[in-house]
């Protein structure tokens, strides 16, 4: 019995030794950045003064909190939904299964292929207010450029833009999996009932791909809560703060500046950390609820 | 039979845990200790193994009877590396760095003041030395300066009709602007970026006008911002500006379009393989005269080691980096301005189109100068962000510096 219990347990030491080194060190090292009052010379030689939660009083006290909170959800919600929605289109019209959809869905793939600064880039080329493509090809119709990056009022929806892009091909693949896995005969019945195809997708195939839509969108979600490198490279999360999220501020705060201000930088992190966990919560609770009923 | 079963699972098991703890502490702990060789680190990887900087390094560790090891970084990563480094107690040596990092890591009590390792940084001209004073003391010396000038297309001022010498004042150069755009070419470009850089292009027109940093809300300032923002109503400059960093804004400089571009000495390589003539003149102050810009460039520092024998040794190697016989191939590879009066008089004999710089570099000012010290980042972030939302259109002039001067007088 105790050999039986050691076995276990020797299996078990390299995952909870992962975790703990990987994972709840810097997660612990986090938080306890964001309750001290770190400055440069407390970072280096130790001593930092315990403040408690004053670093998150700051931090939501500063009006760009709301911004950046503000624009994460949109930056977030948008993306999702585009994302999730034409992924699904695609992923319908892939599994149809017509000549050549399985060259033409490997295409769909290299946006996940490529390293994001090449992205972040190509895209900050083309929506260029100068010498922009974008604007190049809305000239050619008539109409009057516009400045992606450098309006207040633009630079969020580009990133938005771009990001969906990025994210499309991920909510293609799964979804496209979990088309494959629904049974023929289901549409075949449905057929049979004489269901429009809007009608089978509506109630046979939408609901069928529930479990797969939920992690999909679960993913994305925290996928897209941590999107900091399309933003930072494409608009710094400028003008003037106007594409900001709480994951570029986190960055500009720690790091940003010649003077690092860990503490307020660790503690937007751990909002962010926790608006994760929330989503995760609450996708395991409406997983428990639908296995119980 | 059964117990070899469980020894293998065992072992396997624990295989299994050690190489995922491998994996976990990753490189590192190289560093440090005290027979290693000295360690410089620097921000120009752009410099590999068989170059004359390299060679230098070598040739100052051999001077001081010590082997040296060097290691290149990307300039906005250095300063996180050292932090990190000077936490563990593994930082370098002698630590080459950006200026206005100096005063940071100065207070941070990560380098050792010039007067406690016998560092010795008179030979360099004091408006360059400031940048790198806290409280009195002077950390580190300058290997050389760069700072901001005006690019122009001989082409385009010709065809506009414009005389690049008789450009000395806003309003001249206001003027040019507009014979420019009259003659169906593209003004200036420049980089007002929201970071440190949008700053660095901005701060030669606001001290131009007069502006300090003690007083973001000053009428001088208004004045240098609603420039900036008149240019982009009358399509002297292009809109990118507001996204530009001076990279992409020399690309577009190096189009052609373009009459003139804000950029650095650092682009005088680049401005050599340009397709057309170029030439350069000094920033115009509002009322005439050349503009103070600001000072970039690096400090050869001395990180605190805790072992005063070896701070000595490093400080020599410092000096010898920047000792007037061996720096002067060091700034010409850098494309930089001499911190050294003496070694500027040779470059402008050797080369005199670097007249202008030199006189640029000595009209410049520390953005860490003063006694700003470390206080420069604070007031540099409001600045950045009330430029942007001028020129952007989302708040008025007067109404962006007011809240920048706010923010920058509240912050600790």
């Amino acid at each position: 019995m105790f050999r039986k219990n050691l076995v276990g347990w020797a299996f078990l030491v390299p995952l909870v030794a992962y975790l703990l080194l990987c994972y709840g060190y810097p997660l612990l090292t986090t938080v306890d950045l964001s309750i001290r009052d770190y400055t440069v010379r407390t970072f280096v030689h130790g001593g930092a003064q315990v403040i408690g939660l004053a670093n998150y009083g700051d931090v939501f006290a500063d009006p760009v909190f709301r911004t950046a909170l503000l624009n994460t959800v949109v930056f977030t919600v948008a993306s999702l939904v585009f994302q999730y929605g034409i992924g699904l289109a695609l992923a319908l019209f892939f599994s149809r299964r017509f000549r050549l959809s399985a060259t033409l869905r490997a295409l769909f793939l290299v946006p996940w292929l490529l390293p994001l600064i090449v992205s972040a880039s190509t895209w900050a080329w083309m929506f260029n207010s100068e010498a922009g493509v974008v604007n190049a090809a809305l000239a050619w119709f008539g109409l009057d450029g516009v400045n992606w990056l450098t309006s207040p009022d633009w630079s969020l929806v580009s990133v938005i833009v771009a990001n969906t892009w990025i994210g499309i091909p991920f909510n293609l693949v799964v979804l496209y999996s979990g088309l494959r896995n629904i049974p023929a005969e289901v549409h075949e019945a449905a057929a049979l009932d004489g269901a429009s195809s809007w009608q089978a997708f509506r109630h046979v195939t939408f609901p069928m791909l529930r479990p797969v839509s939920a992690v999909t969108l679960l993913l994305g979600l925290v996928y897209t809560l941590k999107v900091f490198d399309i933003i930072w490279i494409m608009t710094r999360g400028g003008p003037g703060g106007s594409s900001t999220t709480l994951a570029t501020w986190s960055y500009e705060l720690g790091f940003g500046s010649m003077l690092p201000r860990f503490g307020p930088s660790s503690a937007v992190g751990n909002v962010l950390i926790l608006m994760a966990v929330v989503a995760g919560l609450v996708y395991v609770r409406s997983q428990r609820h639908r296995e119980a009923s | 039979m059964k117990r070899s079963t469980f020894g293998r699972r065992v072992t396997v098991a624990l295989v299994t845990a050690g190489l995922s703890l491998t994996a976990c502490s990753s490189a590192g702990d190289t560093a440090g200790g005290t027979a290693a060789p000295f360690a410089v680190w620097d921000p120009y990887p752009q410099f590999d193994a068989s170059s004359e900087w390299v060679k230098v390094i070598e040739k100052c560790g051999t001077e001081a009877g010590v082997a040296v090891e060097r290691q290149a970084y990307d300039t906005s990563d250095l300063t996180n590396k050292v932090l990190l480094a000077a936490q563990q107690g593994t930082a370098p040596n002698v630590l080459v760095v950006d200026n206005p990092v100096v005063s940071t890591l100065a207070e941070g009590g990560v380098l050792k003041a010039n007067q406690d390792t016998g560092l010795d940084a008179s030979q360099a001209s004091p408006n360059l030395v400031a940048a790198g004073e806290v409280d009195g003391k002077a950390y580190g010396v300058p290997i050389g300066a760069n700072t901001l000038a005006l690019y122009y297309n001989k082409a385009v001022l010709a065809q506009a009709g414009v005389d690049p010498a008789s450009l000395t004042d806003w309003a001249s150069l206001d003027a040019a602007l507009a014979k420019v755009v009259g003659a169906g070419k593209k003004g200036i470009t420049f980089s007002a970026i929201g970071t440190e850089e949008g700053s660095f292009q901005f701060l030669p027109w606001f001290w131009g006008a007069g502006a300090q940093l003690t007083d973001l809300s000053s009428t001088q300032a208004v004045a240098a911002v609603e420039l900036w923002k008149s240019w982009l109503d009358k399509r002297y400059a292009p809109n990118s500006v507001v996204g530009n960093t001076q990279t992409t804004s020399w690309q577009e400089f190096a189009t052609g379009e373009y009459a003139f571009a804000e950029n650095g000495t650092w682009q005088l390589g680049n401005a050599a393989k340009l397709g057309f003539e170029h030439g350069v003149i000094p920033i115009p102050s509002r009322d005439g005269g050349v503009a103070p810009g600001p000072t970039g460039g690096e400090f050869v520092t001395v990180p605190v080691q805790g072992a005063a024998d070896r701070e000595a040794t490093a400080a020599k190697i410092a000096g010898c980096l920047t000792d007037a016989d061996t720096v002067a191939a060091t700034d010409s590879a850098l494309t930089y301005v001499s911190a050294i009066p003496s070694v500027q008089e040779q470059q402008v004999a050797e080369r005199p189109e670097l007249k202008v710089w030199v006189d640029a570099v000595q009209a410049a000012k520390g953005r860490t100068g003063d006694g700003r010290g470390t206080r420069y980042p604070r007031i540099s972030q409001p600045l950045w962000t009330a430029v942007q939302a001028v020129l952007t259109g989302s708040k008025p002039a007067a109404e962006a510096l007011k809240d920048a001067q706010t923010a920058a007088a509240s912050a600790k």
